[in-house]
This record gives structure tokens, C-alpha cells and sequence, in this order.
């Protein structure tokens, strides 16, 4: 199954080589890792997306637990949560393909960000499915270049992962 | 008072109550080596080998508890410690590692002697630190020695750029009293719901085993366990770490388990139903094919580190924390218990284990002609009256010292038993008769195992350490030839050990006692003549059997009723 694992870390260097160094030891599978500081600036959130059965699961979030650095974690799989992902992809957009496409971003409630002769870029954000949908849609011919962020994600209900 | 950063080091090892330093110079660590110059209260052990120096903290650590430090140069001196980092973080053993770095403004250049300390042994520590300002040598140095003794114990890092230490910047010192780390925070005490639980379905068990590892020792809860077991009545086992924490002699002790362990505890594993886990973790050594393991049991873990849980096998209840304090209150709630044991079942299950240990598992037979590794084990513990400290190398002679020599106490018997590092003997012998200068410490050694750091034999001379070391001399690689004449048909590839040197000369080339021994009506005087030269260290060359065999012995992957038994036994 794949979970989403919400972690907060001290903001220190050399935090995020400890993690991504866990998954490689003892090979864990590991589809996305973002990192950023917080409001906070002695704290790092790190959103990480993993897959295994439960107990694969609960290895890795006892060994994250167990990095010193590592201050809180909370699978976000276990309860309800919001996930969100940005993409930014360039689009060929020649001759008659320019309409299709402003079609598809309007569908798919995205912006365009840049725009030259040949191409734009489209901002879009969501569920990683839908981002998946969006590509699948736009052809591969017309697909210049996709980045994606990796998924954030955030508990639904009153309560934070906070300090 | 205003230091130095090399001064600041000094003073904080002196307020961590150091006594000793086990080390090596080099350029990084150049000031470090002048402030201790200039001291008296920190003893240096200048070894000769830097892997020796790590060993030795470890072997210091180990049979007394308090945690062992080692000072090594940047580059090569970091990576010749690496294994003995790894050897300690294996078997969870409180120590400090100080590494001299290259000077902050060079680091990421490849400067001379520059290697990524903290990159390198990142995935065998407990945790490790770069420092970047002489104003964090305090609190990292607090940091260190609280991490590496509290929670699960194990080897810290602390890489120290020369630049750091210069001596001519000083600064106002003070060494932080208390120490808190908000994403650090060990389990004082296990749960006491899980704790009932557990008591419940102990005292319902009709076929029990209680199966302890070095949790116990590290977590000095032997008295706790003895009173614990001794309650019970239960029958005991141990892993190849928690030797001596429940005394070996005792009727209720089945001997160690798993792939060299006893008939009777490895049988007693496979039909036991209630499993009582302490400190221990379900090592793949211990539990053989997991599948296959304990298949009828209810197990009940106890350990400090919630990753141990569940990890391996699959537990059914759990409690977290230190082994001392939840058999504490084990106990509490045991006598507040009305329930009553199952004598009835309780005893015909020790009539079942009796007819097990009937089968005299580690029986040999001892010739005229050649000694046998098992009767010199044996000898050692009768000429120490089973109250030596015993560091061993890693292979057959290991096996057999852990088989043969019952130890009663713990912090006794010392040996690698995670990582399995050969070479880790000698410097641990020299850890532990730092330890305890009056005691006796016997190595018990192979004569591969005893080459990987023989040049401390050096150190053993400088510092007058009068160990005893007893090389089981079998001309093998003996652990390796024994997988090959199992598992390759006899194909003795390369684990011969040719052009060995004269070990009597060697020894006293080092300006030791060299004593060669081939008789077996010659080694019990030749050995009480070794431990009554109480301020010499005899090296003991000991000619034994090259054939002999580790018996009862379980193949990787199967289960515990399925042992190889000695040809000599009742065949299973
Ligand atoms: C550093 C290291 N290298 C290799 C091994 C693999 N190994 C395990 S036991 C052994 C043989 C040990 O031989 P010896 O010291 O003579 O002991 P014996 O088994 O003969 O008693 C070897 C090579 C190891 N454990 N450690
Ligand atoms: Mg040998």
C-alpha cells in the first residue's frame, strides 16, 4: 500500500541524508521526498511518499522515529487528509494544437504561466492521479518537459503536526 | 575561565568522568594530543592500530559499563575505525568516537587526509556530529555522551576540524548541566496495561520460555531477571550476548540458543507456548528460519528500541522500555497476583527438557594424543575458577568459549556477537583489564583471528597489561572449513592458514611470555603456570584438533528442531 508519511525534523544539515540514507540501508521503497523549512526555522517538514505492506510500514516509520533528528512524524495514510501535488509542464502549442490544449487547462482548472510561439507552460495542482490524468490527456507528442514537486499532504480535522 | 577548543575537549571529557583514552595522533588531531600533553587527569593509551583503539574503548565499555572513548586523526585514522564503529553499533555499546577533521575552510576540497567522516559512518552510529563552531564543543560533547549511554546505548561520532582546536583561540567555558533534545526522548518505563497482560499470560503458560540478549547486561538487570525466573521456575535461555546475566550453571539455565545453541533450548523453542522475549532481538543467528520459528507460541517482547519490535517476528504483546525497570515492575505486579502457576503442566514440561538435555548435546571426546578445543575452554574456566573476563575473537574457539566457559555473571563474557568481527579480542582484552587492572582476563582466540590485530601485543607491553591470551590453534580458517565440509563437499577454499609465524617467538619478540602447548595432559599445569604470572601477558599457543567441529549446529534457514547433532551424540 502506499502511504504518505508527514515528518518534522530538526533543521539541520545533514537531517535529509540521514533519511534518504534509511531507505537506501535498508531498502525501503521511497517514490517522493519533499523538503522544506517551516515557520518555524529550527524545523524542517519533510512529506515522504513510501509503499510496503504494514509491516514494511511500521519499520520505517519506528526507524524514522528513531533518527535522532527526527522530532515527529504522522502517517497522513492512517486518517482522513488532504494531498496536493504541483506540476509544472511545457506544452507544444503549434498551429491548430493551441486551442485543444487551452481546453484541456480549462478542464482541468489549470494556469498558464508562460507562453512563446511554440509552447506554454501550465501550472496545475492536485492529487498526484489527477496530474497523472493530465498528462495522459495532453499526448506525449505535444509534452515538452513535466516537473513535479511530490506530494504534500495534510491531516484533515482541528489537529496539527506541530510542536 | 577561558579555553582553548583543544583545551574545551579535555574538560569535557574530565566532566564525563573519562579516565582513559584510547588513541592515535595524526595531523588533525595535533592540538587535541598537545592539550593532553599538558594533563594528568585523562590517561592516553597510545595503541597501534586505530580499529585497536575502537575495540578497546569498546572491550573498556563493555565490562564496565561506562562508555569507551577513542581519539583518531582525519582520513586514514577515521576509516581504520570504522569497524570498530560498526562492531559497537551492532551489539549496542555505549561509546565516543572523536575524529580529527581537516580544517573547516578545506572541508569538501579533498584536502590531505580528507574523507567524509560523518558520511562514512553515518549508517553505523547511533548518531554523529560535525562540529562548525568552537562555541558547540560543550554541548555537543554533552549531547554525545547522554545519546550514546541513555535510551539504546551505541557508538556517537564527533568529527572535530582542526581549525576548531586551534590554541590560540580561547573562549569563556562552562559545561551544561542538564541536557534536553526535543526529538530525543528514550522510554523511562514500559506500559503498565502490557505489563499485566503479560504477567496473565505467564502465569497461564503450561510450556514457557524465557530467552534473554544483551539487553540484559547492558541495561545491568541480571539481579531483577534471576529474581524474575527463580520465581517462575521457568526454563531459560540465552543468546551469545546475554551470556552471564543469569548465572550459566544454574539448573534452570538450557544453555545459549540458536544456530550453535543447546539441544534442549532450541528444542524447547520450538515447543514452547508462551515465549517471554528480554532484551533481546530476534537475531536471524538466533531464530533460524523464520517461519518456522516458535510456531505454538504467544510471544511477549520486552526492549528499549520499538524498531526491535515486531521487527523479525511478529509479536504478540509488546512493551517498550528499559529491561531493568519493566522486570521491576513485573515483579510488583507478580506479587500482587492472585493467579497460581501451572505446576502440573510446568512439570511435565521440565521432565520433557530433561529427556532433551539427556541427550548430552555438547558431549566430546577427549583422546590422549590431541586436545581438543572444547577441553581447553574447559580447563580455562576450571584454572579461573569461572571467574575470568573473557574477550574472544570470532569463529569455532568463539563458539566453544561460549559453550564450554558458564558464565555467572555478567559483563563477563565479551565478544562480538552482531558484526562478528575478528580482530576484536586482543584490543578488548586491553579495554577490560584497563577496567580492572587486578582482574583476570583471559583472550580466547583463533590463529586467523589473532593476526587481524596483533601489533597491540605492543600496546599490551607499554601499559603492562598481563593478559592471558589462549590461541585455539587448529591451522583453519575453522568456522569457514567447518560451512565447507557441510555445505561444499569438503572444497577447503583458501581457509588454511599457511606460513603461520612462531607464535612463542612473536609473543616474546614483543618482550612477552611465550608458552607452545600440545599435550592434553600438559595444559591444565601449563595454564595454572600462565595465570600465576599475575604481571606478565602469556600467549598461549595451544596445538588443537583441525578437524573438530561446532556441534549441535543448525543450517542458515531451518528450524530450531532441525540440528545437525555431533557424530558422537544420539542422532535427532
Ligand atoms: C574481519 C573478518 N573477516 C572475515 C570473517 C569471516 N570469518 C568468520 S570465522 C573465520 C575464521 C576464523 O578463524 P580462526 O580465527 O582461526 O578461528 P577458528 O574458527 O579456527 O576457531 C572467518 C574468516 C570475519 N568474521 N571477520
Ligand atoms: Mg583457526
Amino acid at each position: 500500500m502506499r502511504h504518505i508519511i508527514s515528518i518534522l525534523m530538526e533543521n539541520e544539515s545533514g537531517a535529509l541524508s540521514r533519511v534518504a540514507g534509511l531507505f537506501s540501508a535498508r531498502g525501503y521503497n521511497i517514490e517522493s521526498l519533499t523538503v522544506a523549512p517551516t515557520e518555524d526555522p529550527t524545523l524542517s517538514r519533510m512529506t515522504l511518499v513510501t509503499r510496503g505492506d504494514e509491516a514494511i510500514v511500521e519499520q520505517i516509520t519506528k526507524q524514522l522515529n528513531k533518527l535522532i533528528e527526527v522530532v515527529k512524524l504522522l502517517d497522513l495514510s492512517d486518517g482522513p487528509h488532504i494531498e496536493r501535488e504541483i506540476m509544472l509542464i511545457k506544452l507544444k502549442a503549434e498551429n491548430g494544437k493551441r486551442e485543444e490544449a487551452m481546453r484541456l487547462v480549462e478542464i482541468f482548472r489549470g494556469k498558464v504561466v508562460d507562453v512563446t510561439d511554440s509552447t506554454f507552460v501550465v501550472e496545475l495542482t492536485g492529487k498526484s492521479a489527477k496530474l497523472d490524468a493530465f498528462i495522459k490527456a495532453a499526448h506525449e507528442e505535444s509534452v515538452v518537459e513535466v516537473v513535479r514537486s511530490g506530494p504534500l499532504g495534510i491531516a484533515r480535522g482541528a489537529k496539527g503536526l506541530r510542536l | 575561565m577561558e579555553l582553548s577548543g583543544a583545551e574545551i575537549v579535555i574538560q569535557c571529557l574530565k566532566e564525563e568522568g573519562v579516565e582513559y583514552v584510547f588513541g592515535y595522533p595524526g595531523g588533525a588531531v595535533l592540538h587535541i594530543y598537545d592539550a593532553l600533553f599538558k594533563q594528568n587527569d585523562i590517561q592516553h593509551i597510545l595503541v597501534r592500530h586505530e580499529q585497536g583503539a575502537t575495540h578497546a574503548a569498546d572491550g573498556y565499555a563493555r565490562s564496565c559499563g561506562k562508555p569507551g572513548v577513542a581519539l583518531v586523526t582525519s582520513g586514514p585514522g577515521a576509516t581504520n575505525a570504522v569497524t570498530g564503529i560498526a562492531t559497537a553499533y551492532m551489539d549496542s555499546i555505549p561509546m565516543v568516537v572523536l575524529t580529527g577533521q581537516v580544517p573547516s575552510p578545506f572541508i569538501g576540497s579533498d584536502a590531505f587526509q580528507e574523507v567524509d567522516t560523518v558520511g562514512i559512518t553515518r549508517p553505523c552510529v547511533k548518531h554523529n556530529f560535525l562540529i562548525k563552531n568552537v562555541r558547540d564543543i560543550a554541548s555537543t560533547f554533552r549531547k554525545a555522551f547522554y545519546l550514546a549511554t541513555s535510551g539504546r546505548p551505541g557508538p556517537v561520532v564527533i568529527d572535530i576540524p582542526k581549525d576548531i582546536t586551534d590554541p590560540n583561540i580561547k573562549i569563556p567555558f562552562s559545561y551544561p548541566k542538564k541536557i534536553k533534545m526535543r526529538s530525543y526522548n528514550p522510554v523511562a518505563k514500559g506500559h503498565l496495561g502490557q505489563i499485566k497482560r503479560a504477567i496473565d499470560l505467564m502465569l497461564q503458560a503450561e510450556r514457557p520460555v524465557i530467552y534473554t540478549g544483551g539487553g540484559v547486561v547492558l541495561d545491568n538487570a541480571d539481579k531483577q531477571l534471576v529474581e524474575l525466573v527463580r520465581t517462575l521456575g521457568f526454563p531459560i535461555t540465552s543468546t551469545l550476548m546475554g551470556l552471564g546475566a543469569y548465572p550459566g550453571t544454574d539448573k534452570q539455565f538450557l544453555g545459549m540458543l540458536g544456530m550453535h545453541g543447546t539441544y534442549e533450548a532450541n528444542m524447547a523453542m520450538h515447543e514452547t507456548d508462551t515465549l517471554i522475549a528480554i532484551g533481546a532481538r530476534f537475531d536471524d543467528r538466533v531464530t533460524g528460519q523464520v517461519a518456522q520459528f516458535c510456531p505454538n507460541a504467544t510471544i511477549i517482547h520486552i526492549d528499549i528500541d520499538p524498531s526491535s519490535i515486531s521487527k523479525n517476528v511478529r509479536v504478540d504483546v509488546p512493551i517498550v522500555g528499559p529491561v531493568s525497570s519493566v522486570l521491576d515492575d513485573m515483579l510488583l505486579v507478580l506479587k500482587e497476583n492472585k493467579q497460581s502457576l501451572k505446576s502440573e503442566a510446568l512439570a511435565k514440561w521440565w521432565k520433557q527438557i530433561e529427556v532433551w538435555r539427556s541427550k548430552q548435546c555438547l558431549k566430546y571426546q577427549q583422546g590422549s594424543d590431541i586436545i581438543k578445543p572444547q577441553f581447553a575452554v574447559e580447563t580455562l574456566y576450571r584454572v579461573t575458577g569461572g571467574d575470568a573476563f573473557v574477550a574472544s575473537d570470532v569463529g569455532q574457539h568463539q563458539m566453544f568459549a561460549a559453550q564450554f566457559y558458564r558464565f555467572n555473571k555478567p559483563r563477563r563474557w565479551i565478544n562480538s556477537g552482531g558484526l562478528g568481527t575478528m580482530g576484536f579480542g586482543l584490543p578488548a582484552g586491553m579495554g577490560i583489564q584497563m577496567a580492572y587492572p587486578d582482574a583476570s582476563v583471559a583472550v580466547v582466540t583463533g590463529e586467523a583471528s589473532i593476526q587481524m590485530c596483533i601489533q597491540e601485543l605492543a600496546t599490551c607491553k607499554q601499559y603492562h597489561l598481563p593478559l592471558k591470551i589462549m590461541l585455539l590453534n587448529n591451522g583453519y580458517m575453522g568456522m569457514v572449513r567447518q560451512w565447507q565440509e557441510f555445505f561444499y563437499e569438503g572444497r577447503y577454499s583458501h581457509s588454511y592458514v599457511d606460513s603461520l609465524p612462531d607464535f612463542v617467538k612473536l609473543a616474546e619478540s614483543y618482550g612477552h611470555v611465550g608458552m607452545k602447548i600440545e599435550q592434553p595432559n600438559d595444559l591444565e599445569a601449563a595454564m595454572q603456570e600462565a595465570f600465576a604470572m599475575r604481571d606478565r601477558l602469556v600467549f598461549m599457543d595451544v596445538v588443537v584438533d583441525p578437524t573438530e567441529n561446532v556441534y549441535p549446529m543448525i543450517e542458515a534457514g531451518k528450524g530450531h528442531h532441525e540440528m545437525y547433532m555431533s557424530p558422537g551424540s544420539e542422532l535427532v
